[in-house]
C-alpha cells in the first residue's frame, strides 16, 4: 500500500479538520475574516503539492484508488474552484448570523469529497466521495439562517440529491450483481449484453446526471442555485459539476463496454442535444441572474458532455480544458452577483442597469466572463469549444458541432442583454457597490485568466492532453 | 421451493419501487425522508443477495453495504436538521407550502 499516493487528501482533510478546532477556539467575539485568508492558503499549499503527483500513474488499495495524471489535472480544478470561491466569501462570510468559521471547514471537506470522487477507480470509492460532497453542499446551501429561501432551497436540494443518490447506488448494485465486482477497469471485462444492464445504465446516467444537471434531471438547478448563498451557487455551479463530469466520464469510458453490450452512448448525444438545446432556450426569459446563469450551467454541460462522444483523448482534453476555463469564468460572474447582492440587496437583471457607470470593473468582468460562456473569440471560452467540438468532428459526428454552434449564437443573445442593462441604461440611484480587497483579487483573476487563456491557451492545452491520455 | 436469487431481487425491486412512490406521493417531509430510507435499503437487499449468490468468495457487497448504511444515517441526520430548520421558518413540513422559490 502506498500512502503516499493520498497526500493531496491527507493534506485536505487535515486542514478542514484544523479549521474546525480553530473555530472551536478562537474567541466568539472576533471576527472571521482571517480564516478565509488560511483556507485559501492551505489550499494553495494543496494545490502545490498536486503538481508533484503528475506522472505517476498508480494505483493502490487494490485498485480502490488510483493517481493518474487525469485525476490529478481534476483535483486542481476543484481546488482552484475552492480557492477562488473562499476568496470571494471572506467579505459575505461577515453577514452571516452564526457558525460563520465551521463555513470555510464545510468547503474544504467538500473539496475533499471531489477530490475523492476525481481518483476514484472503484464504485464504492465513487460512492462515499460523492456522499460526502452532496451531504456537505446540502449543509451549505441552507447555510444562510433565517433566510427562508436558503433553507427551502436546502430541503430541496437534500430530498432530489439523496433520491438521485438512490437511483443511482440502486444502478451500481445491479453492475455488481452483472460481475462480481465494483471496481471500474474489472467491470468492462466482464460486462456483456442483457435487459437489466439497460436498466443499470439509465439509473447511472440518471444518477450522473443529476449532479452534473443534464436536461431531464435538471430541474433542481435553477430553485437551488436562486436559494443558496451566492458564493456557494458558484462552488455547486462549478466544482460539483467538474466532479460529476470527471467521475462520468472514467466510470463510461472505463467502465461500461460499447462494443457486446449497451450502446449508452445513443442515450448521451441524445441527451447532450437536448440539453444544449433546453438550457439556452430556457436561459433567454429568465429575469434573476442567478437563474439565467443555472440555465446557462445546463447549457454548458451540454456542451461538456458533448466531449465524451468522441469517445478518445482529444475529446477528453476538451472536456477538462472546458472545466477549467469555465470553472475561472463562472466564478468571476457569481462574484459579480455576490457583490451586487451585498450592495443592492436585489438578483434581478434589470436592476444591474448602470453598473458600467457605477463600478465599471464589475461591469467589464461580468461582460468578459459571460462572452467568455457565450464563445466568443479572443476569449478562452472558445478555445474550449473549439476542442471539444473539433474532437467530435474528427470522428466524423457532425451535428453535436452544428447543435452547440447554433445554440451558442442563441446564447449570446441573453448574455448580452445583461451587459446592455450594464452599460447602455443610466443608474437607478448612485449608491455605491463596493468591492473588498479579497473579492477584487478573484475579479481581476477571472478577468485575466479568461482572457489570456483564449490569447494563449498552449500551456493549459498541453496539461490537459497529458491528463488526459492517461485514460487511454 | 428454495428462497434463491430472484427472491431476494423482488424485495429489493418490491422494496425500491415502495420507496420512490413515497417520495413521490407523500406531502410531508418526514415521510419523504422514510422513502428515501426504503430506496437505500433496497440497495442493501440487492447487495448482500449479489454478494451471497454471485461473488461469495469475497465481502465486497457486505462491505459496501456498510457503507450506504452509514452514508445513509449521516444524510438522514442533515435532513432532519433541514426539516427542523424549515419548520422554524414556516410552521409547516409539508412540502407542498416550499412555493418559494418557482421555475
Amino acid at each position: 500500500m502506498n500512502f503516499s499516493l493520498l497526500s493531496s487528501e491527507m493534506l485536505a482533510a487535515g486542514l478542514g479538520t484544523g479549521l474546525l478546532i480553530l473555530g472551536l477556539i478562537a474567541p466568539k467575539t472576533e471576527n472571521r475574516r482571517g480564516f478565509g485568508y488560511i483556507t485559501a492558503f492551505g489550499l494553495l499549499a494543496v494545490l502545490v503539492a498536486t503538481f508533484f503527483q503528475y506522472g505517476i500513474n498508480q494505483s493502490t488499495f487494490h485498485e480502490l484508488w488510483i493517481v493518474d495524471d487525469y485525476s490529478v489535472f481534476m483535483k486542481q480544478v476543484f481546488i482552484v474552484a475552492a480557492i477562488l470561491v473562499v476568496l470571494s466569501a471572506v467579505d459575505f462570510v461577515e453577514t452571516l448570523p452564526r457558525f460563520r468559521g465551521e463555513f470555510f471547514a464545510l468547503i474544504v471537506y467538500a473539496l475533499l469529497g471531489m477530490m475523492v470522487m476525481a481518483s476514484a477507480n472503484d464504485l464504492i470509492t465513487i460512492y462515499v466521495g460523492l456522499e460526502l460532497m452532496t451531504i456537505t453542499f446540502f449543509v451549505l446551501v441552507a447555510y444562510q439562517l433565517g433566510d427562508g429561501r436558503s433553507s427551502e432551497a436546502g430541503i430541496k436540494y437534500l430530498i432530489l440529491g439523496s433520491v438521485s443518490s438512490a437511483v443511482l447506488l440502486y444502478g451500481m448494485s445491479i453492475l455488481y450483481g452483472l460481475t462480481g465486482t465494483t471496481t471500474i477497469p474489472e467491470m468492462l471485462t466482464k460486462l456483456t449484453w442483457s435487459p437489466i444492464l439497460v436498466v443499470a445504465i439509465v439509473m447511472l446516467i440518471g444518477g450522473f446526471g443529476f449532479k452534473i444537471s443534464l436536461v431531464p434531471f435538471h430541474m433542481w438547478s435553477p430553485d437551488i442555485y436562486e436559494g443558496a448563498p451566492t458564493p456557494i451557487t458558484a462552488f455547486l455551479a462549478v466544482a460539483s459539476k467538474a466532479a460529476g463530469f470527471a467521475v462520468m466520464v472514467r466510470v463510461f469510458l472505463l467502465g461500461l463496454p460499447l462494443e457486446g453490450a449497451v450502446d449508452w452512448m445513443l442515450l448521451i448525444s441524445l441527451l447532450a442535444g437536448i440539453t444544449m438545446v433546453i438550457g439556452n432556450v430556457v436561459a433567454i426569459p429568465q429575469t434573476n441572474i442567478k437563474r439565467m446563469l443555472a440555465y446557462s450551467s445546463v447549457a454548458q454541460a451540454g456542451y461538456m458532455i458533448a466531449g465524451l462522444m468522441s469517445m478518445d483523448a482529444p475529446g477528453v482534453k476538451g472536456i477538462l480544458f472546458y472545466s477549467m476555463i469555465y470553472v475561472v469564468a463562472n466564478v468571476g460572474a457569481f462574484t459579480v452577483a455576490t457583490l451586487v447582492r451585498r450592495a443592492l440587496d436585489t438578483d434581478t437583471i434589470a436592476d444591474y442597469a448602470g453598473l458600467g457607470q457605477r463600478q465599471p470593473l464589475l461591469a467589464s468582468t461580468l461582460t468578459i466572463c459571460l462572452l467568455s460562456l457565450a464563445g466568443i473569440p479572443p476569449l478562452s471560452g472558445f478555445v474550449g469549444k473549439f476542442y471539444i467540438f473539433q474532437a467530435v468532428m474528427d470522428k466524423g459526428i457532425l451535428w453535436p458541432a452544428f447543435v452547440g454552434f447554433v445554440m451558442s449564437m442563441i446564447s449570446v443573445y441573453y448574455y448580452l442583454n445583461v451587459a446592455l442593462y450594464m452599460w447602455r441604461d443610466d443608474p437607478k440611484d448612485d449608491r455605491p457597490v463596493p468591492v473588498p480587497g479579497p473579492a477584487k483579487l478573484v475579479i481581476v483573476l477571472s478577468l485575466v485568466v479568461t482572457v489570456v487563456l483564449g490569447v494563449y491557451p498552449g500551456p493549459l492545452g498541453e496539461l490537459a492532453t497529458m491528463a488526459a491520455k492517461s485514460l487511454f | 421451493m428454495t428462497v434463491g436469487l430472484t427472491h431476494f431481487l423482488i424485495l429489493g425491486t418490491i422494496l425500491f419501487s415502495l420507496g420512490l412512490y413515497t417520495v413521490f406521493a407523500k406531502r410531508s417531509a418526514i415521510a419523504i425522508l422514510m422513502g428515501i430510507e426504503l430506496m437505500l435499503n433496497a440497495v442493501n437487499v440487492n447487495l448482500i443477495a449479489f454478494n451471497r449468490y454471485v461473488a461469495p468468495e469475497s465481502h465486497i457487497g457486505q462491505i459496501f453495504s456498510v457503507f450506504v448504511i452509514v452514508v445513509a444515517a449521516a444524510e438522514v441526520a442533515v435532513g432532519l436538521a433541514l426539516v427542523i430548520s424549515i419548520y422554524r421558518d414556516r410552521i409547516s413540513t409539508n412540502v407542498d407550502d416550499l412555493d418559494w422559490l418557482k421555475w
